[in-house]
């Protein structure tokens, strides 16, 4: 046995592509889906983020040629960062797409800017990859935590949660997605008694917050986390029957989580997102379209907006040229930019000068599993926030690029 | 852990010795030289700047455990410290690369300093868990220090210019940095090594009361070692940080410290060029392994497991126990 397994190591190891390729002109253009692959956000990125890419390049195959790789960035910044470099230096990929987790997402956002390569992100929530951080490569799409704060957490403050407590994921997404609740909480007259802080990513066990939840006397618990710590918080303050007492408002859900909770657990939250698969008719082909290629779930607005991302740009190159946007990627999303948006998850958009894609956004009840009718019919649609209202103003965006 | 002795019994009488180095060394050096120099040009920059960076961090290791015999199970506080002071420093202050990377240096010795004089009071198993302990201590600061941005890290670190001149921005002027700044420090190991000061860290591995007996103050050159060895350490993680714009928790994660142990074992501690090797090795299956996320470590277990069923003394080890040389 180990004869086998270590020839078989080192016939591995020794196949590891290190030689630089040389680019030959006239190459198909290379999509790299970089996103979390085994951690506590696979479930809602993931392989199905990938998929959605896939299908916006099958889409288009008929008149730009595409390849997709992908890669796990297991939540940490410096592992996002060394692939988009490896990305772009060896590999000629010419744009990054999805990168969930804000942490890694801005890390890669430097990356881009440098090697002036495009980014779609579409995974992460931190309004600096519009705000402060935003570059002529950068376009953001699907959601942030300013748009999430209004729609939720705005939609609870106003139904009467006027006081708060936060459990929080302790780094930059979290913190601005508390930071832009909070924003809102205060304006509508409510105030906010605390919050608990947890690392990320590694925690499992939310008991001892959410006792001090408790302890706090706030009407509203408001997890700003995600993926499976938002499923696993919410399982656990069921159980501590915190819901007696307490509304848990998820300020970021996917309809995935929905899933993973079931509606016995998850009825009557409230949650947010850009896209749900059974809007209209359009959002229910697309879903069909998606489920040929990645079986067994409805797509969720990550993986709906890798599809649109990558269809926009695809579109773009045909419209440009595709040498001209794989040499560079501030003139694609120059010229993305200037070409409004219209696909069949979101419907017809555009993209703002600082890099923000403006659409409708839809708060959601879960619905109770008396109103289910079957699989994944899961969402009710409360409030519909026209694109002008939905997203932070340009005036208080904060990027450079933008000259008011 | 026992530590392997591969090494000459003696240096009296060597035949034939440039810095230090005896002919199978010099040979092997010549190589290494030849590598460092070629490799570029077709392999990613990159990824060897990388290699180069922990191959320094596994150096450094290998003066504690092969030279000394102590199994410091905390390095990656010196090494991810380095990186965030480097980091910082040269982010925040719009420092140069040398000063950044010195500074970086700097901060782990004087963290090993505090480390070392409290760690080196006990021996054996108690000194590997307090390295750890005290490792695992920076590490909860690191997470909850506002300077190193938690989670997020130091991010869009500038690699800028060189004495303030040179531009570092594209990757091979960067590479002939890391390069230069491995050389030196693995050759100021080297020397370290074959001094008489490293015959008493020697002397102190292979019997310590022995040496005690004989006069020498053990702690003091334990603790000597100790500062020197988390000095290149943070010189060789303000190298990383700068190469890849970023320093993160994950080089203060406990999962370095294992790495670096690791790398050790594979190369072959005790050896001059064998942590180069291993920290090559480990860096490689890494990469090939990328898109393979948690099998990443599966592998490396398999390959520890490997390594100590199969070839105890390491690559280099074995290599040097053929040649009947020490390498």
């Amino acid at each position: 046995m180990t004869q086998i397994s270590r020839r078989t190591l080192l016939a591995a190891t020794a196949a590891a592509p290190l030689i630089r390729p040389a680019r030959a002109q006239g190459k198909p253009i290379r999509i790299g889906v970089m996103n979390d692959q085994s951690g506590p956000y696979r479930d809602i990125a993931g392989m199905a983020s990938v998929s959605g890419v896939r299908l916006a390049v099958q889409e288009m195959a008929g008149s730009v040629g595409a390849e997709v790789l992908f890669a796990d960035h297991q939540n940490k910044p410096d592992v996002g960062a060394g692939i988009a470099r490896q990305w772009f230096d060896r590999d000629g990929v010419d744009l990054i797409m999805d990168v969930n987790t804000s942490s890694v997402a801005l890390a890669v956002n430097q990356v881009c800017k440098e090697k002036d390569r495009a980014y779609i992100n579409v995974g992460a929530a931190t309004t600096d990859l519009t705000g402060p951080q935003c570059t002529p490569v950068t376009v953001h799409w699907s959601y942030d935590t300013w748009m999430l704060a209004r729609s939720t957490g705005g939609a609870v403050a106003q139904a009467g949660g006027d006081s708060w407590y936060f459990l929080t994921a302790d780094y930059v997404f979290g913190q601005q997605l508390q930071r832009d609740t909070t924003g809102f909480v205060t304006r509508s007259g409510g105030k906010v008694l605390g919050a608990s802080a947890y690392p990320f990513p590694g925690t499992t066990d939310f008991s001892s917050f959410l006792i001090s939840a408790q302890a706090s006397g706030a009407k509203v618990l408001g997890l700003a986390n995600a993926g499976t710590d938002t499923v696993n918080s919410i399982k656990q303050a069921v159980e501590f029957g915190l819901t007696r007492q307490m509304k848990i408002a998820a300020l970021l859900m996917y309809i995935s989580d929905v899933h993973g909770l079931g509606l016995e657990t998850a009825q009557g939250l409230y949650m947010t997102e850009s896209f749900y698969w059974d809007l209209n008719d359009r959002t229910r082909a697309f879903s069909e379209r998606f489920k040929a290629l990645y079986p067994g779930a409805r797509p969720n607005m990550d993986n709906a907006g890798c599809y649109a991302g990558a269809l926009h740009y695809l579109k773009a190159a045909k419209d440009m040229g595709v040498a001209a946007a794989q040499a560079s990627g501030a003139a694609a999303v120059a010229r993305m930019k200037a070409m409004p948006t219209m696909d069949d998850a979101f419907g017809a958009a555009r993209i703002r000068e600082d890099g923000l894609t403006l659409f409708p956004t839809y708060l959601f009840q879960v619905k109770t599993p008396a109103e289910s009718r079957g699989p994944w019919d899961y969402l009710k649609v409360v409030v519909t926030t026209p694109a002008e209202q939905a997203w932070k103003p340009l005036a208080e965006s904060g990027c450079p690029l933008v000259r008011l | 852990m026992g530590v392997t002795t591969v090494l000459p019994r003696t240096t009296a009488a060597r035949p034939f010795s440039v810095f230090g180095f005896s002919s199978a060394q010099a040979v092997a050096f010549l190589l290494l030289l030849a590598a460092i120099v070629l490799a570029p040009f077709g392999i990613y920059p990159v990824f060897l700047m990388k290699v180069l960076c922990f191959a320094l961090f596994a150096c450094a290791f290998n003066l504690l455990i092969g030279f000394v015999g102590l199994l410091s199970f905390g390095h990656a506080a010196y090494f991810g410290m380095g990186s965030y002071v480097t980091a910082w420093t040269a982010k925040t202050w719009g420092l140069t690369p040398e000063i950044a990377i010195l500074l970086g240096g700097l901060t782990g010795g004087l963290l090993g300093c505090v480390f070392g004089a409290l760690a080196i009071r006990r021996q054996g198993l108690y000194f590997a868990m307090i390295t750890l302990a005290l490792a695992q201590m920076n590490y909860f600061f690191c997470l909850q220090a506002p300077f190193t941005g938690g989670e997020d890290g130091i991010q869009q670190v500038p690699r800028g210019n060189l004495f303030g001149l040179i531009s570092l921005r594209s990757d091979m002027a960067m590479y002939v940095v890391v390069a230069v700044v491995f050389l030196v420090f693995f050759l100021l190991i080297h020397r370290v090594v074959h001094s008489p000061f490293g015959q008493v860290l020697k002397a102190i591995r292979e019997n310590e009361p022995r040496a005690t007996s004989l006069g020498y103050r053990t702690d003091d050159y334990k603790l000597i070692a100790f500062v020197l060895s988390t000095f290149i350490a943070g010189i060789a993680g303000g190298t990383k940080a700068l190469v890849f714009g970023i320093a993160t928790l994950t080089d203060v994660n406990y999962a370095m410290s294992g790495e670096v142990v690791l790398m050790n074992l594979l190369g072959g501690m005790g050896t001059i060029f064998g942590p180069v090797i291993g920290a090559g090795i480990i860096q490689w299956t890494e990469n090939a392994l990328a898109g393979a996320g948690a099998w990443v470590t599966v592998t490396q277990g398999v390959i520890f497991v490997a390594c100590v069923l199969m070839f105890r003394r390491g690559v280099v080890g074995e290599i040097a126990a053929l040649i009947k040389r020490p390498l």
